[in-house]
C-alpha cells in the first residue's frame, strides 16, 4: 500500500460552501433551541419527572456510541494487523473524534445546569459511573487526536501501533462504562444487567461501522474520489456479522428477562403491549435496523454500493430506534416499589410514563449529527485524511502479501 | 455565481458568530468563579451605586467594610459548604445574615428584593458585571418580617 | 467533651420530643426549639434519623404531610402535574389478590447506600452524617441520572424559574431536589413539617426520631413491631420504615 496517497478534499468546489452552510443552518437551529429550553426550563420539553431523560439522550448515547465503533475500525488496522484497511484508518479517527463531539455537545447543553460544565469538570465523585464517562471522553479526543498524529507525521508512524493499542483499550473500557450507565441502575427492571455493558461494544461495532461507511461513501462520490469494491465489500461483510452479533445481544438479553418473574412485566411492555416502543422495537431495531439490512448485504444485490449505503442507513434508522426503546421505553416502564399491589398517586405511580418529544429536543439532536459531518467535512478540506485514491489492486496486493506473510 | 458564494460565506460566518455567542452563554462560570472575577473591579468602584442604595441597619458589617468588598464572596461560600454539608448554622457569615441587614424596605414596610435593580446586591454587581448565582435559587428577601425586627 | 454532651441532651431531646409530642399532638403550634444542637457544631454519625409511616393509621384521603411539606418547602404547583415537583407524595394501594387498600406517603427514603449518591457525577448528591441524603444544589449540574437511579421516584427536576423560594429552602430551576427531612427544622431542634402535621391532625401515623438510640420512640417501635423497607431486597437499608405493607 505504499502508493496510498493522501490529499487535502479540494475537489467539492462551491458546494463545500452550499453544504457547511446548510450545516451551519443546521446547527444553529440546534443551538437555538437549547437556548430556548435552557432560558425555560425543562419544562417546555417534553421531559418531566417520570422520563428525565429524552430524544437529546437517544441521540447523544448514539453518537457516542457510535464514535467508539469507528475508532474500532482504526485499530482493525494498527492492532489486528489488516493492513488493507490501513489507509482507512485516520479518516476513522476523525468521524469518532466528530461523532463524540457531536453527541457531547447535546448531552452538555440538556443540561439543567450547562453553565456549571466547569464544575462537572472539577468536581468528581469517582464511585460514579458518570464520573469515569466524563475523564474517558476526554482522554478518548485526545488519544484519538493523538493516533491521527502517529499516522500522519511520518516520523511517528512508528508509534502507530502502541497508540493504536492504546485507542483500542480505551474504546473497550469508554464503552463499557457506556453501557454500565444502564447496566448499574438496580431502580428499573429494564436496566440492571450486566450484560449491556458487552451489548453497548457490539451495538458500537455496528453503528460505527455503518456509519463510517456511509461517511466514506458520502465523501468519496462527493470528491469523485474512488475507493475500492474490494474494501467497502470486506467492511460491509463485517457490519453484517456486527448486525448478527447485536442482534444475538437483544436476543440474550430479552429472552433473560421474560424468564424472570420480576422481569417479564416490562419485557411484555416493551415487546407486546402494542406502544410505541413495541413499535420502533418490531419495525425499527428487527425489521429496519437488522432484518432488512442483512438481506441487502448478504442478498444478490449487496454488491451494489447503492445498496450499501442505504444498508448502513437503515441501521442508523435501527439503532435510533433500538437507543430510543432503551433509553426512554426503559423509564416509561414504572418502578416496581410495591409488587402484586395496584398502584395509584398524584405522581404518577403505577402509570406508564408519557414522553412527547418536542422539535426543539428534535433540532438539538440532529444539531449533534450536523456538528459532526460540519467537522469532517472542514478537517477533511484542510488536512490530509481521506486517500486521493483508492484503488482494488492496491488491496488485492496488500492482500496477496498478507496471504503469503501468514502462509 | 460568485455572488451565491459570498452570501453562503457570510451565512456561515454568521452562524460560526451565533454559534459561538450560544456556547459562551452555555458556558456562563459558576458561583465561585463568577464570583472571583469580581475581584477585578477595584474597591471603590461601587461609590457611584453606593451613594444611592441602602446600606443595611445595624450600623457595623460583620467585618471591615473594605475587606467585605473584597471577600465577601469567599466567606459565603465557605459558609456555603459548612452548612449544606456539615450543618453549621452559626449566622455571622451566612447568605441569610447578609439579606437580614441589607434587604431594604418599602414605605408599607415590605421588604425590596436584594437583587432587584439598584438594591445592594445587584448595584455593585450590575456595575462590576458579574452574575449573582445565589438567588436563582435562595430567597432573595429575609424570612422573618420588617415589622418584628428592632 | 462538650460535644459529646451536647450530642447526649440532643439525642436525648428527640426521643423525648417525640415521645411528649404524640402525648401533645393535639396542642397545635407546639415549639421543639428548646434544646436543639448548638449551630457552631459539625452533625456526627452518631445519630441516623429515620421515619416510621404506621399504614394503619394513616388514612386515604388525607394529604395533611404532602400539604405540609409543600408549603414548608415551597413547593408550588404550575398546574403541569408531570413537571410540578413533588417530595412527598401519597400513595394509594390495592392488593391485587386480596382487595385489601391501604395508604401511605412515600418520599426519599433515605437509604444508607442511597443509589443516587453513588452515581452522581461532582458529588452533589450527598449523605449528610447523620444519615439524611441531600442535593448539593450549588455543585448539581442537573444531569438527572439520581433520578434514574433512585428505586423510590423519590426525586424531582425544578422545570422552571423559581420565585419567593422559603428561606429554609433554596430551590432553582434545572437542579434535583428531594425530601431533605426538613433539615433546617432538624437542625434547629424542630419536627419535620409532614410528622407535625400528622401530629396535628391527631393521627399518629408518623414516628420521627433517631434510629441508633435504644430509647427513642422509633427504635422501641421498631423493636416492637414487624415493619418493612419498600424495595427490601435491594438491601439499601432505608431509613424510612413502613409498617403495615
Amino acid at each position: 500500500m505504499k502508493n496510498v496517497r493522501f490529499t487535502e478534499m479540494r475537489e467539492t468546489g462551491q458546494s463545500y460552501w452550499l453544504v457547511q452552510g446548510l450545516l451551519a443552518v443546521v446547527i444553529l437551529l440546534g443551538l437555538s433551541s437549547a437556548y430556548y429550553m435552557e432560558l425555560n426550563g425543562h419544562w417546555v420539553t417534553g421531559m418531566n419527572n417520570q422520563i428525565v431523560w429524552g430524544l437529546p439522550h437517544v441521540f447523544a448515547v448514539f453518537l457516542i456510541v457510535t464514535a467508539s465503533g469507528e475508532l474500532n475500525l482504526a485499530s482493525i488496522a494498527s492492532v489486528f494487523g489488516k493492513a488493507p484497511y490501513k489507509p482507512l484508518t485516520r479518516l476513522a479517527a476523525l468521524v469518532a473524534i466528530a461523532h463524540m463531539a457531536g453527541g457531547l455537545m447535546i448531552l452538555v447543553l440538556d443540561l439543567g445546569r450547562p453553565d456549571r460544565l466547569i464544575v462537572a469538570l472539577t468536581h468528581y465523585n469517582l464511585k460514579s459511573i458518570f464520573t469515569w464517562n466524563i475523564l474517558l471522553y476526554n482522554g478518548f479526543f485526545v488519544l484519538a487526536t493523538v493516533y491521527a498524529w502517529t499516522m500522519m507525521e511520518r516520523r511517528l508512524n512508528g508509534y502507530a501501533k502502541v497508540v493504536g493499542f492504546g485507542v483500542f483499550l480505551w474504546r473497550v473500557i469508554l464503552t463499557t462504562c457506556t453501557g454500565s450507565i444502564f447496566g448499574f441502575l438496580v431502580a428499573r427492571d429494564a436496566y440492571n444487567a450486566a450484560i449491556m455493558a458487552p451489548m453497548f461494544i457490539i451495538l458500537s461495532f455496528s453503528y460505527g461501522t455503518a456509519i463510517y461507511l456511509m461517511t466514506l461513501e458520502t465523501l468519496s462520490y462527493w470528491s469523485g474520489r474512488r475507493i475500492s469494491d474490494v474494501l467497502v465489500t470486506r467492511l460491509k461483510n463485517l457490519l453484517g456479522i456486527f448486525i448478527g452479533a447485536a442482534f444475538y445481544f437483544f436476543l440474550a438479553y430479552h429472552l433473560t428477562g421474560m424468564y424472570v418473574a420480576e422481569r417479564q412485566g416490562v419485557e411484555y411492555f416493551l415487546l407486546a403491549s402494542g406502544n410505541v416502543y413495541t413499535w420502533l422495537f418490531w419495525v425499527g431495531q428487527v425489521l429496519i435496523g437488522t432484518i432488512v439490512p442483512l438481506a441487502l448485504l448478504y442478498g444478490s444485490l449487496g454488491r451494489s454500493r447503492v445498496v450499501v449505503y442505504l444498508a448502513c442507513l437503515f441501521v442508523l434508522i435501527g439503532g435510533l430506534s433500538q437507543m430510543y426503546v432503551t433509553i426512554v421505553g426503559g423509564q416509561a416502564y414504572p418502578l416496581t416499589i410495591f409488587p402484586g399491589y395496584e398502584v395509584t398517586s398524584s405522581f404518577s405511580d403505577g402509570q406508564v410514563g408519557s414522553y412527547i418529544p418536542t422539535i426543539f429536543e428534535a433540532l438539538l439532536g440532529i444539531s449533534g449529527f450536523a456538528v459532526a459531518a460540519f467537522l469532517v467535512i472542514l478537517v477533511s478540506r484542510v488536512l490530509p485524511f481521506v486517500p486521493a485514491t483508492l484503488v482494488d489492486s492496491d488491496v488485492d496486493e496488500c492482500l496477496a502479501t498478507e496471504a503469503t506473510q501468514s502462509s | 455565481m460568485l455572488n451565491i458564494r459570498l452570501w453562503v460565506a457570510r451565512l456561515v460566518m454568521m452562524g460560526a458568530l451565533l454559534g459561538a455567542s450560544g456556547l459562551t452563554i452555555a458556558a456562563e462560570a459558576p458561583c465561585k468563579s463568577a464570583v472571583d472575577r469580581g475581584n477585578a473591579a477595584s474597591a471603590g468602584d461601587c461609590q457611584a451605586a453606593k451613594e444611592k442604595r441602602f446600606e443595611g441597619r445595624g450600623g457595623k458589617c460583620v467585618e471591615d467594610e473594605h475587606f467585605m468588598r473584597r471577600n465577601h464572596m469567599n466567606l459565603i461560600l465557605h459558609q456555603r459548604d459548612e452548612t449544606m454539608h456539615k450543618g453549621i448554622r452559626t449566622s455571622k457569615y451566612s447568605l441569610k445574615g447578609c439579606l437580614e441587614c441589607h434587604t431594604a424596605t418599602r414605605a408599607d414596610g415590605s421588604y425590596i428584593p436584594i437583587n432587584d435593580p439598584g438594591q445592594f446586591c445587584e448595584s455593585c454587581h450590575h456595575f462590576a458585571s458579574v452574575k449573582i448565582d445565589c438567588f436563582e435559587c435562595h430567597a432573595t428577601t429575609p424570612a422573618v418580617s420588617p415589622a418584628s425586627k428592632p | 467533651m462538650s460535644n459529646e454532651s451536647t450530642d447526649q441532651g440532643r439525642r436525648g431531646f428527640l426521643g423525648t420530643a417525640t415521645a411528649t409530642a404524640v402525648g401533645l399532638a393535639a396542642i397545635p403550634g407546639l415549639s421543639l426549639v428548646a434544646l436543639a444542637r448548638s449551630p457552631d457544631l459539625a452533625v456526627d454519625n452518631r445519630s441516623r434519623w429515620g421515619l416510621l409511616i404506621d399504614t394503619s393509621k394513616c388514612l386515604t384521603e388525607c394529604t395533611a404531610c404532602t400539604t405540609a411539606c409543600a408549603s414548608e418547602n415551597g413547593l408550588v404547583s404550575h398546574g403541569r402535574p408531570a413537571t410540578d415537583a413533588q417530595w412527598l407524595r401519597k400513595v394509594q394501594l390495592k392488593d391485587k389478590a386480596t382487595g385489601r387498600t391501604l395508604s401511605l406517603p412515600v418520599g426519599c427514603q433515605h437509604c444508607e447506600k442511597p443509589p443516587c449518591v453513588d452515581v452522581c457525577p461532582t458529588g452533589a448528591s450527598f449523605r449528610r452524617a447523620d444519615g439524611i441524603v441531600l442535593v448539593d444544589k450549588h455543585i448539581c449540574i442537573g444531569c438527572r441520572y439520581c433520578m434514574m437511579a433512585c428505586p423510590y421516584k423519590a426525586r424531582s427536576f425544578v422545570h422552571e424559574e423559581t420565585h419567593n423560594q422559603k428561606a429554609n429552602a433554596p430551590r432553582g430551576k434545572g437542579t434535583v431536589e428531594a425530601c431533605t427531612l426538613c433539615v433546617p427544622r432538624l437542625d434547629a431542634g424542630r419536627l419535620p413539617a409532614c410528622v407535625e402535621a400528622c401530629q396535628q391532625e391527631g393521627h399518629q401515623a408518623m414516628i420521627f426520631g433517631d434510629l441508633q438510640d435504644p430509647n427513642s420512640a422509633i427504635a422501641k417501635r421498631l423493636a416492637a413491631v414487624p415493619t418493612h423497607q419498600l424495595r427490601e431486597a435491594l438491601n439499601l437499608n432505608t431509613g424510612v420504615r413502613y409498617q403495615g405493607v
